[in-house]
């Protein structure tokens, strides 16, 4: 080992559900250098002190959104965190708070992936077009109106930072609520009417007390507390506009 | 037989976790003074109608110590109250373009603050004409 070499102290929230009751803390003392990422430290470990840390990670560049996780009670990306911004204190790295915690880092994400999906996370055309129509044109202000909501990378930080997903596991969330607006804000796209009604239901946006942190945490500047906020107003038009028009809102 | 058994972990204490949710839940509880402040004038006008003997009970209400005291701690945390209000403005709006260029959030939360500074002036400026 190089003389410059500095040793940090991770200290893992670790869960085994075969034979843990609850999570408990280890402390590991790595050994780093100044380019080392958090998720660098946890392979680290893996490599040199126990196989069976489990953890997830991909791109290790801030794109797949895999690697997220508690890192001293905040939820970042691990592998654009960097050990030297702690040394020379200890760091605690936990798994994505509010979700279950599958094994050691690893949550379970079931219950995000069916959100993403009840959203209808496609888009649903106005009407049917033909081959001979052409191809849809958007001009770049409508190209703004979305753009930003599609930058999210699914890291779920965003649920990690939100109590009232927390406290109540049903709510649709930021990151499923940020891409329904993206749907809904496209030019092309002629199904915000039916998406209304899972914005307005139990597990919708009204679920939100403007907490704000979501948007702190957001690793690529989706705003979702935006997107979450915008859609209380349109629910809220949508409700009243019901008693205005026979017609209304949506059903 | 599956060997999962996702662990939940809970929720207690959730907002002493994190600098910001603490700032929040002060920002929350905050609300309580701006309530309580309104009950105050509430029951001045309830006072007001009930003939001069009851209205100037009320002032004279409003010149005790505990009363000044009150106050003085409204006024705090409703100047909190009104600065993280302004703060988290921008994230419950849908975006301002103006030149082809989106508002940014230090323009919205300084236009609600100086709003509000204006406003408050304003209705100073009033009371004061009217007491004189
Ligand atoms: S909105 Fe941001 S924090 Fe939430 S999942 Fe998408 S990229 Fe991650
Ligand atoms: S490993 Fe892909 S975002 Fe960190």
């Amino acid at each position: 080992m190089s003389e410059n070499l500095k040793i940090i102290e991770i200290e893992v929230l670790r869960y085994h559900p075969e034979s843990d009751r609850e999570p408990h803390l280890e402390v590991y003392k790595v050994p780093f250098t100044d380019d080392m990422s958090v998720l660098q430290g946890a392979q680290y470990i893996k490599d040199n002190f126990d196989g069976s840390l489990t953890f997830r990670w991909s791109c290790r560049m801030a794109i797949c959104g895999s690697c997220g996780m508690m890192i001293n009670g905040i939820p970042k990306l691990s592998c654009e965190t960097f050990l030297r911004d702690y040394h020379p204190n200890r760091i605690r790295i936990e798994a994505l708070a509010h979700f279950p915690i599958e094994k050691d880092l690893v949550v379970d994400l079931s219950g995000f992936i069916e959100k993403l999906e009840s959203i209808q996370p496609y888009i649903i055309p106005k009407e049917p077009r033909s081959l001979e129509q052409g191809e849809y044109l958007q001009s770049p202000q409508q190209f703004n109106d979305y753009i930003q909501f599609t930058s999210c990378i699914n890291c779920t930080l965003c649920y990690a930072a939100c109590p009232q997903f927390g406290l109540n596991p049903d709510f649709i969330g930021p990151a499923a609520i940020a891409l329904l607006h993206r749907y809904n804000m496209d030019s092309r796209d002629g199904a915000a009417e039916e998406r209304m009604e899972l914005v307005a239901s139990e597990e919708g946006v009204f679920n939100c007390s403007a907490v704000g942190y979501c948007s702190v945490v957001c690793p690529k500047h989706v705003d979702p507390a935006n997107a979450v906020n915008i859609n209380k107003t349109n629910a809220a038009k949508d409700y009243f506009l019901r008693f205005l028009s026979p017609k209304g809102g949506s059903k | 037989m599956s060997k999962r058994r996702p662990y939940v972990r809970s929720m207690d204490g959730w907002w002493k976790k994190n600098p910001y949710f603490i700032e929040y839940m002060i920002h929350e509880s905050t609300a309580l003074f701006v309530a309580a402040y309104a009950f105050i004038l509430l029951v001045g006008l309830v006072r007001l109608g009930q003939g001069e003997a009851a209205w100037s009970g009320w002032l004279d209400a409003l010149k005790s110590p505990l009363s000044l005291t009150c106050h003085v701690v409204f006024l705090v945390a409703i100047l909190y109250h009104t600065y993280t209000w302004f703060k988290i403005m921008p994230i419950t709006m849908p975006p301002i373009i103006v030149g082809g260029k989106r508002v940014g959030p230090e323009v919205i939360t300084g236009s609600g603050l100086l709003a509000a500074l204006v406003a408050s002036l304003v209705l100073l400026g009033l009371v004061w004409r009217l007491a004189l």
